[in-house]
């Protein structure tokens, strides 16, 4: 759908900084999550998780658990399917091992019970004998061919043989001639960066609440991206039909990519198949970090070849990464990402993947941009530093713009880096003066932007309002973006449109919320559906006023006669057409549904100061902003809230979060107190410019805005405690303890 | 004829070509087509891939219209966070 | 295990509840009292999602005991609005967004209306710190602490 080409659009909804229909409930604790909702009957489950790295299963003994009064259910992996599709059976023996477990944390058994507490007695009553095995946790000693082999058999055809069977995936991208780029270099840097696996740490903790009868029907309400993923998962991993599943998305307290996958819902599906009651599985936060999501953890080796004036001649990437115990595509993502913000002659990305005994990556945030540009960013920085050049100066020189062949392949069209890094130079950060220790740090950042399935329909009710009903959990504002666009397109005010998101039985499929795609796609096909319903008003006021279906325009929320040759009738409102809507032919409703494209490529630019601590090696962020290209920004607040939150994710990522193993194979730092997510006195305000490059795959040119902005934040970070610390830094965290071994030698 | 780009990594699996032709006007036509030419692209078309089409990245739309002037890249298929 | 009936006064009214020995009074709010304003972020005393007050005292309710709420007077979020009427600090997160996901939003509500009960014109940094147990992944704290001032501005001019 293309971009609207009347010139300077005139928003009256859009643009504007509106309250959000769920603010009233959230403020007020209303608003119910996954684990706010209860049953009459209700059971509780739990979970029994390895403390193993690598075993073998030789048995599972459950029926002391069984014979325990107040448990009703007992299941393992035996209980669930195994589907013949690749992707169905790794979430199956995710949610419930098999034969095998492959980290610490990896689901074995699960109990129902009617107490909380006799549930978690229960769990300590299942007799689990394990045969240990040799465990692998980090990437490059799992690509060694002697490794511990976490899975056998899941290597892609493009993967060259001999290689460890822990190699899944191999890829590879570019174009030039990489000898005579780097030939005409004056300065090379060659460089390998290390980044350890994070979380999204969502607050809320994955629950549901299930139920599941003997004939195949079921219920199930639970914190998710997506309600439809559920639903397949579910149906795929019980061998029931999808039809038969209704799934509700709870209000979600916080995802980042993290809640784009199923841990719970079919063992509560499983538990309530046998307990003939409904469950209830609520995580706790040592499990969301033992057994959901983190990143990847990656290895890298980075290799940039630049003139002195700062021309960048040839570029090459070396990823590796690991997605824990299972095959994953990010390092695709994380390869073609690496160079994308630049204009290169020569440049070739490798990426290679490797199973570990962690668990199974989730996509967060731009899943693999992350790490990649953090990798590249340092080394340009750092030949910025050799060369004494501004590297703001030296981005806008080799920027990627309108024309660029891309280092992932494709010619960019219309993109905003240039836009971007001009404002950028333009504030008055990047010229603010800086005291000792401290040090100023600059990275640009990427992301590909997706569009994908999405049904929307809305219906203009009889007394003149309107309801929009779309399938993707609302995570940060966008029932109220959605119902913004339906407003501007209706020509209504915005508190007359209210927005719903439904369950998977009461409106067609939808992709998960994800790729930064809601306000873009559902916004799209929310425009078309309102488009719709506008077409059916004109040609019933047609019929009325008997002049022709064209005759009539659609203008400030009423149908209009298109010009004198249509007559004189006075324009009638949305609201006066709506009473009479079961005079002039029934109902009035517009729909659309669309596998979106276009969503248009994203990026951002990050500028950062620090201040170390030479002492402790403490790093203060002193002043950040974050500059980003929004296409258009519907709802301003929450564009700013997107481009914050995902600047302090990556704040996050740089400085302290990780993922800490030892030698045993189990992870050590299973809590809030030890997996140290950035808190508000950590932090300093975190400015934003929004940017407005309109989209031309958008009606109103709106691009997604939610993950670039983790994207940039780790080189920026990176590079200015490098220049405040005098010393280059290539290992993500760069906690306290490992920036002082690295300041003091 | 359309001339599809392929990743450095499914070159081997197309006997080293870089640029591949093939008789398609739509994106279904091109997947058949090069699914065909070069049998070891079919499992990964199978797995799933994108398309770029003039730099605007499609993931699954089979009937978007493609023609010899139309700049085709495969990539891989793309999820997000 | 036994129950033990213990005797309370939650925002304002009085309430008797049975809890056994070991169960937290986040847990006594949520599944026993169906007051489920207050989260369970870890359980473990690091995110603050739970906060309540506790005899004018700001708590996790995740390490506190439901039985040493007897003869105390709780807080919860659910107390927080007079009726139809937000208090300035739940309007201003609606007003200026400071919330996203929302489910950090009832424990700084809580917390932030502690401090502004203790200090009504703190400094930025004193929020904060204030705020420093309460974890918010979503926004980056900027909007939650330009909305606490604003609140607490409206609160000192009122
Ligand atoms: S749940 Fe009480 S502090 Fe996190
Ligand atoms: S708004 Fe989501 S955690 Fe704070």
């Amino acid at each position: 759908m293309a971009f609207d080409a009347q010139a300077e659009r005139n928003f009256k909804v859009v643009g504007t900084r509106v309250a959000r229909p769920d603010g009233i409930d959230k403020v007020t604790g209303k608003a119910a999550y996954g684990a706010d909702i209860s049953a009459p009957g209700m059971l509780h489950g739990r979970i029994l998780r390895s403390p193993h790295a690598h075993a073998r299963i030789v048995s599972i003994d459950t029926s002391a658990a069984e014979a325990l009064a107040g448990v009703k259910a007992v299941v393992t992996g035996a209980d669930l399917a195994q589907p013949e599709d690749e992707g169905f059976a790794d979430v199956a023996i995710n949610c419930l091992a098999r034969d095998k477990v492959l980290y610490d944390g990896h689901a074995v058994a699960a109990v129902a019970a009617t107490s909380k507490s006799i549930a978690k007695q229960a769990i300590r009553l299942i007799k689990v004998d394990y045969a240990v095995l040799p465990h692998v946790t980090d990437v490059d000693a799992a690509m060694k061919p002697d490794a511990p082999v976490v899975q056998e058999g899941r290597a892609l055809e493009t993967v060259p043989a001999g290689m460890s069977q822990n190699v899944t995936t191999h890829c590879q991208f570019g174009h030039g001639d990489l000898d005579a780029g780097f030939a005409k270099a004056d300065k090379i840097i060659e460089r390998s960066f290390k980044t350890a696996a994070t979380h999204q740490g969502y607050i809320e903790p994955q629950a549901c609440m299930a139920s599941l009868g003997s004939d195949g029907r079921g219920e199930v309400w639970c914190c998710t991206q997506g309600q439809y993923m559920v639903r397949a998962n579910c149906a795929a991993v019980l061998g029931v039909e999808e039809s038969q599943l209704r799934i509700t998305s709870s209000e979600i307290g916080g995802g980042f990519g993290g809640k784009t996958s199923t841990f719970i819902e079919p063992v509560a599906l499983a538990l309530s198949r046998k307990a003939g009651k409904p469950v209830k599985i609520v995580m706790t936060r040592d499990e969301v970090l033992k057994a959901t999501g983190p990143t990847i953890s990656s290895s890298m080796d980075i290799k940039i070849g630049m003139t002195k004036d700062g021309r960048i001649t040839a570029a090459r990437g070396e990823l590796r990464y690991s997605g824990g115990a299972y095959p994953n595509a990010t390092v695709d993502m994380g390869a073609q990402a690496a160079f994308a913000a630049y204009d290169l002659e020569a440049v070739e990305t490798v990426g290679w993947n490797a199973m570990t005994n962690r668990p199974k990556e989730i996509p967060y945030r731009a899943p693999g941009a992350p790490t990649s540009i953090y990798a590249v960013e340092s080394v340009v920085d750092e030949l910025c530093q050799e060369l004494g050049l501004d590297p703001l100066d030296v981005r806008l020189l080799n920027a990627a713009r309108k024309g660029t062949l891309s280092s992932y392949g494709p010619t960019f069209n219309d993109i905003g880096l240039v836009a971007t890094l001009e404002a950028a130079k333009a504030h008055p950060h990047y010229t603010a003066p800086l005291g000792p220790n401290q040090g100023r740090g600059l990275s640009c950042g990427f992301w590909f932007n997706f569009g994908g399935n999405t049904c929307v329909s809305l219906n203009i009710n009889d007394d003149g309002t309107v309801g929009v009903v779309e399938g993707n959990p609302d995570i940060g504002g966008s029932r109220a973006s959605i119902s913004m666009m339906a407003a501007e397109e209706l020509g209504v005010p915005y508190d007359k449109v209210r927005t719903v998101i439904a369950d998977t039985s009461s409106l067609g499929f939808n992709d998960i919320t994800d790729g930064s795609r809601v306000t873009f796609a559902v916004g799209l096909a929310t425009i078309e559906a309102a488009r719709a319903a506008i077409k059916e008003m004109c040609r019933r006021i047609a019929k009325i006023w008997d002049i022709d279906e064209d005759a009539v325009i659609w203008e400030d929320g009423c149908a209009k006669p298109a010009g004198p040759n249509a007559g004189t009738h006075p324009p009638m409102s949305l609201a006066e057409i709506a009473a009479i809507a079961g005079n002039t032919g029934g109902p009035i409703a517009g729909h659309h549904e669309v596998n979106a494209d276009g969503a248009g490529v994203s990026f951002g630019v990050h500028l950062c100061d620090t201040e170390v601590d030479p002492e402790t090696g403490a790093t203060k962020i002193l002043r950040y902003t974050v500059f980003q290209d929004a296409g258009k920004a519907v709802h301003p607040d929450y564009v700013e809230g997107q481009m914050q939150g995902g600047a302090v994710q990556g704040i996050g990522w740089a400085l302290n979060e990780e993922y800490i193993y030892g030698e045993d194979g189990r992870l050590q730092n299973a809590g809030f107190l030890d997996y140290r997510v950035p808190v508000a006195s950590d932090l300093p305000d975190i400015e934003t410019v929004i940017l407005e490059i309109p989209n031309p795959g958008h009606p109103y040119g709106v691009r997604g805005v939610g993950e670039t902005p983790i994207v940039p934040p780790l080189a920026a970070i990176a590079n200015a405690v490098s220049r405040a610390a005098g010393v280059r830094m290539t290992e993500l965290p760069m906690s306290p303890p490992r920036l002082l071994k690295a300041m003091t030698g | 004829m359309v001339r599809v780009k392929l990743w450095g990594s499914l070159r081997a699996l197309a006997d080293g070509e870089e640029w591949v032709e093939v008789e398609a006007s739509n994106f279904k036509e091109l997947l058949d087509a090069l699914a065909e030419k070069h049998p070891g692209l079919a499992p990964q078309i199978k797995r799933g891939v994108s398309l770029a089409l003039d730099g605007v990245i499609y993931r699954e739309a089979w009937f978007t219209k493609i023609g010899p002037e139309n700049e085709v890249i495969l990539m891989p298929y793309m999820v997000g966070g | 295990m036994k129950t033990i009936p213990v005797e309370t006064t939650i925002n304002g009214d009085s309430t008797e509840f049975l809890c056994q020995p070991d169960e937290s009074l986040l847990d006594v709010l949520r599944d026993r009292l169906g007051m489920t304003g207050a989260k369970e972020g870890c359980g473990t005393g690091d995110c603050g999602a739970c906060s309540v007050m506790l005899d004018g005292r700001l708590v996790c309710a995740c390490l506190v005991l439901g039985v040493e709420a007897q003869g105390a007077e709780v807080e919860t979020i659910e107390g927080m609005a007079n009726g139809e009427e937000l208090h300035p600090l739940q309007r201003v997160f609606v007003e200026e967004a400071a919330l996203q996901c929302g489910v950090c939003t009832p424990g700084i509500l809580v917390a932030a209306k502690a401090l502004l009960e203790k200090n009504p014109d703190p400094t930025d940094t004193e929020v904060r710190y204030w705020l420093a147990g309460n974890l918010c992944r979503c926004t980056g704290y900027d909007k939650i602490i330009k909305a606490v001032q604003t609140a607490a501005a409206e609160m000192r001019s009122a």
